[in-house]
């Protein structure tokens, strides 16, 4: 493709306030924004700051607004968006440090609040052979590359702020990695009802659209997630069923017997 | 597990990105179905009250066929009469796909954006007053009323009994009825209500809450031959569900066409085209 200028619109700003700042870029083949970025800083302004580490859509540190939708710089063609000129905007869920530099800190204080896999005292330490059966659901959730787009496109954290009930869509596909795994002995289901939130999610499913590792986050983490809090917080046939025994209760340890150092948070 | 951060967000300031409009076509599935659904909620309701038009019962007339309209299945022999007015079976039988689609989790998405404009669309932002009036407000599926979608697995086994009822409908939409004789066919009926209710059983057991039951609620699939037994169901389930939303839509047109179809040939409109 032959290569053409276009104008690259970027947001310029701290937490203080900031504007979108104008520049022309020569594009060339298969460029990608992140390319575009790059130009600027090498031959126009080098103080324009951005996050940025492989290149390759695998350690999720470029993730911007590119026109508007939350996407990876690296991972967006230049030639792919529509005419000739290009927004392109930090995160606007969190918090602003620089340009198209966001403080992503939040996401890893909830990620501490998740306890580790627990084994049961019995399993613990022995080596455990994970069949395919049970690789088959939960591999997915390994391909997170916490770009935090999910996280940023939710609209209860992005619009209605709600950063202090929802763990958001990122921690949901942790707890689910840990929910599903046949080693795990704790009730995660307890943390899921109470602070991390799953009944804000109301499956808008942008978090899936979003996502640049094709991960289905709300078929396959977030709706088994309230599936498994409605077996057993709002089903009341299956209560009946484990009450006369017909049932059996799930033996899971409580969250409470989890020590407070393994989600302290050291800052 | 200890996790050393940076230090909290909210020692930063409170200025945020500003917002750019989204440029691509991110409205079009929304604006679809909106005018779907509300058309069909417009054409259901007219015709859950009409009481009338909705079988043909093996009549002459219409070359004796038994079609049955899916929004009047089962069939209810009701005399129910309030303030002098017959009230139509459809408006017992419809309350339970209703709920059925009301809570599904494809439709909620839709619905939430559609009529709710919560959001209106993925990084959209919410049009005032409305941003306003629920920031930090907001409360989810988690409180009343919208935590009763949490009883969706209840509306699911309900909208079984349905397909299993709908089933029976379509073999009898093959059989014709001639003087005191009845003998197998097809008409163009026939093929109308077996497309409409293989569409339905595609979206009612492609269903999020049917996939955790026969096997999504496991935690070690190995770990015994019944669990086994859920894996293997569970992946078959999983496979149609990736197409949920498809065959929601599919199968609410698809019920559409068919009330329509048996509207058109029981009050004379059209007439059945009969293959043999």
């Amino acid at each position: 493709m032959a290569s053409k200028t276009i104008t690259l619109r970027v947001f310029r700003g701290d937490d203080k306030g900031g504007e979108l700042v104008e520049y022309k870029v020569e594009t060339f083949e298969n460029m990608v924004v992140l390319d575009a970025i790059h130009k600027i800083q090498a031959e126009q302004d080098s103080s324009l700051a951005c996050r940025w580490n492989c290149k390759a859509a695998k350690c999720g540190s470029c993730s911007a607004e590119i026109d508007g939708k939350p996407a990876l710089m690296c991972k967006t063609q230049v030639h792919d968006c529509a005419g000739d000129s290009i927004t392109v905007t930090p995160l606007r869920t969190f918090p602003l440090v620089k340009d198209l530099v966001t403080d992503v800190s939040w996401n890893y204080r909830m990620a501490a609040k998740i306890p580790p896999l627990t084994p049961t005292k019995e399993t613990a330490g022995k080596p455990f052979n994970m069949q395919q059966i049970d690789v088959d659901r939960v591999q997915e959730f390994r391909k997170c590359i916490e770009c935090f787009l999910c996280q940023n496109v939710c609209h209860i954290l992005r619009d209605h702020e709600r950063t202090d009930a929802f763990f958001g869509p990122r921690q949901m596909v942790r707890i689910a990695s840990l929910e599903m795994h046949p080693m795990d002995s704790l009730n995660r289901r307890e943390q899921l009802k109470g602070e991390a939130g799953v009944g804000f999610c109301n499956i808008t499913k942008c978090c899936t659209e979003v996502c640049p590792e094709s991960i289905h986050i709300t078929d396959n983490a977030i709706i088994p997630l309230k599936e498994r809090v409605v077996d057993d917080y709002y089903d009341p046939v299956r209560k009946g069923l484990i009450a006369i025994g017909l049932i059996k209760k799930r033996n899971k340890a409580p969250l409470s017997s989890v020590p407070n150092d393994l989600t302290k948070i050291i800052s | 597990m200890a996790v050393q951060t940076s230090p909290p967000a909210a020692a930063a300031g409170s200025q945020k990105a500003p917002v750019v409009k989204r440029t691509d076509n991110w409205w079009g599935g929304t604006l679809f179905f909106f005018i779907v659904f509300s058309a069909f909620g417009a054409w259901a309701t007219f015709r859950a009250f009409q009481n009338g038009f909705y079988e043909t019962a093996g009549a002459s007339q219409f070359g004796g066929a038994y079609y049955l309209s899916p929004l009047y299945s089962p069939t209810l022999r009701l005399s129910t009469k309030i303030a002098g007015f017959n009230i139509s079976p459809a408006l017992f039988i419809l309350p339970f796909p209703l709920c059925f689609r009301l809570s599904c989790y494809y439709y909620r998405k839709m619905l939430y954006r559609a009529y709710g404009a919560d959001p209106l669309g993925c990084a959209i932002a919410e049009p005032e007053p409305l941003a306003s009036m629920r920031r930090k407000k907001y409360k989810g599926e988690k409180y009343f009323p919208l935590v009763v979608q949490n009883f969706h697995r209840y509306a699911f086994f309900a909208a079984a009994i349905f397909i299993i009822m709908l089933w029976k409908d379509t073999i009898e939409s093959f059989f014709f009825k001639s003087g005191d004789s009845m003998h197998f066919g097809m008409g163009l009926g026939s093929i109308v209500f077996l497309t409409n209710v293989v569409l339905l059983s595609c979206y009612t057991f492609s269903c999020h809450s049917w996939r955790h039951f026969v096997g999504g609620n496991a935690d070690c699939y190995s770990c015994s031959v019944l669990n086994q037994t859920k894996h293997g169901l569970w992946k078959k389930v999983s496979f149609i569900n990736e197409k949920h939303g498809t065959f929601a839509m599919a199968s609410l047109i698809s019920v559409a066409l068919t009330d329509v179809y048996v509207f058109l040939v029981t009050s004379g409109h059209f007439h059945d085209i009969r293959f043999f």
